[in-house]
């Protein structure tokens, strides 16, 4: 009986070793099952999902002007203080004073891309881009001033 | 260090595992007392990758503190988010809408699954397979393309708010899942045939790292672990949150308390979880995907627990109020650092070259464990 088990165990075992082998031989010779992406090269290809949170930018339309209004919702929503909304009085035509961004500082380096600022905004004046390749020479290219220079808000937006 | 070499006797030998180390996915550090190739002691080392966690979330409100708890437990970073934004609610007393429950349950059991992928290609890559890795990350794969679709990132997501979940789900995710599925069901059997049924790795699993199921019990080890030392510890079934107890899901446990046992309650766990999903994603009810809150989140006086399974345990969500806007004092329970405790007692007596394997299967994350 003992020589009998034994020789049960050991067609088990070489058993077992050639299912495994047979699987990888079936991918070895089917090359459809690849998935792999050569990332550098396919850039021209890729497309990241809509929603993928590559960093914060603020569109403008052709105008150049942006939604903002300065409320600072998004600069109290960021955990960790990327974002800072620095403010103006412009002087209206009747004369009052209105308020205005004058830049709003974003520092890529410290966002973590939770999507609460995007979030918190009342005026959908930020959104999440879909770029990822930040990688730079210098860290002060990291901050970036999200309006573009001269840019003012659109009409109706309050 | 003191301590450790009182217990040496002469012809002992004290070895470091790390902090950098590739055996121990990430940088844990052990210190390992060897007679000849068996293990005396082993003592884990913690404090390389503390960020204070916990005191950082105290000056951050109850909206902004949920995203740093998707850098404890990076595999089900879901799973996290998903207790911390229970526990809010549970302060706030808000009703979650019911299609808001179901999406964090069907996104909850996908990083379920994604993390026992993960944990299973490192498990083979522990004993020395390679190729398996790659095929659990095939399936991974489009878990994340899931993920980065609906949420928009591939691992931190930070999805889940206080109130529901943070946007709509995409349109195309329930095609997405559903043919998900349709290739899980077609590679699982992959999985026995690569990995389960191979002889060199029943042998390394089966008698080591026993397990009793006392010891399980005692030093608090939750989730895979336990189950594998056959003792019901599914927060899932025990103390239901969300919909689950309105879900048909088996509890797996397995009574070998060794390597093998735990390691086929992760396999089975896997099974579960699809059929989790199979049973909600066709019935996602229409409805809002976030229940209407205030701009401020002020949690009342008193303090608020929550707790959930995720793909390795109890997480445990512990929250003191003052009734401001910022949490008085946050406590995680979390599942990695008592079952890391276990460490010594099922590695002792055993050689050095199955450490890795306990390691293994007790699916430790070093972030988890180190807040």
């Amino acid at each position: 009986m003992f020589l009998k088990d034994y020789i049960k165990e050991v067609y088990g075992a070489v058993k077992s070793l050639i299912v495994g082998m047979r699987r990888t031989g079936y991918y070895f010779t089917h090359h459809k099952e690849i998935i792999t992406e050569q990332y550098p090269d396919n850039r021209a290809t890729l497309k990241l999902a809509d929603r993928f949170k590559g960093e914060v930018v603020m569109p403008h339309n052709e105008n150049n002007e942006h939604r903002c209004t300065g409320c600072t919702a998004c600069e109290l929503a960021c955990p960790n203080g990327t974002i800072k909304v620095v403010t103006k009085f412009d002087i209206t035509p009747e004369g009052k004073k209105k308020k205005a961004i004058d830049k709003l500082v974003y520092h890529l380096e410290l966002c973590t891309m939770c999507n609460l600022c995007v979030t918190a905004c009342p005026s959908d004046a930020i959104k999440m881009a879909q770029t990822f390749e930040h990688s730079v020479y210098d860290r002060n290219k990291l901050t970036k001033i999200l309006n573009n220079p001269g840019s003012k808000i659109m009409e109706g937006v309050e | 260090m003191v301590e450790e070499l009182g217990k040496t006797t002469e012809g002992d030998l004290i070895i470091n595992v790390g902090p950098q180390h590739p055996a121990t996915h990430g940088v844990l550090h052990l210190v390992i007392t060897l007679n000849g190739e068996t293990i005396k002691n082993v003592e884990p080392h913690l404090g390389y990758i503390h960020r204070s966690i916990e005191k950082m979330s105290e000056s951050l409100t109850y909206r902004q503190f949920i995203y740093v708890t998707s850098r404890m437990d990076y595999l089900s970073a879901h799973i996290n988010n998903h207790a911390c934004a229970m526990c809010v609610e549970k302060g706030l007393q808000i009703e979650v809408p019911e299609r808001a429950q179901v999406i964090r349950v069907i996104m909850d059991e996908l990083t379920r699954i994604a993390s026992h992928e993960l944990w299973w290609g490192a498990m083979a890559m522990d004993l020395g397979a390679l190729t398996p890795f790659f095929y659990a990350f095939r399936e991974r794969e489009t878990i994340n393309e899931i993920m980065e679709e609906t949420c928009g990132a591939r691992l931190t997501m930070n999805y889940m708010v206080p109130g529901g979940v943070l946007q709509d789900l995409h349109p195309d995710f329930q095609r997405k899942v559903k043919e998900f599925i349709q290739l899980y069901k077609r590679k699982i059997h992959e999985y026995d045939e690569l990995v389960t049924g191979n002889i060199i790795f029943q042998n390394r699993m089966k008698g080591v790292g026993y397990l009793s199921p006392e010891d399980a019990v005692s030093y608090g080890c939750s989730g895979p672990v336990t189950r594998g030392s056959g003792v019901s510890s599914d927060i899932r079934k025990h103390y239901p949150y969300e919909i689950y107890d309105k879900l048909e899901f088996d509890e797996i446990l397995e009574t070998g308390c060794d390597s093998f046992a735990r390691y086929l309650v992760r396999i089975r766990e896997m099974e579960q979880s699809v059929r989790i999903i199979e049973q909600l994603i066709d019935n996602i009810p229409e409805g809002d995907y976030q229940a209407k809150t205030k701009a401020v989140l002020k949690l009342p006086k008193g303090e608020f627990y929550q707790r959930v399974e995720t793909a390795r345990g109890e997480l445990g969500v512990y929250i003191v109020s003052e009734g401001g806007t910022t949490p008085y004092r946050i406590k995680y329970r979390s599942p990695g650092f008592s079952n890391l405790s276990v460490l010594n007692k099922i590695a002792t007596g055993s050689k050095l070259g199955d450490l890795v394997a306990m390691m293994g299967t007790l699916d430790l994350v070093i972030p988890d464990i180190d807040r």
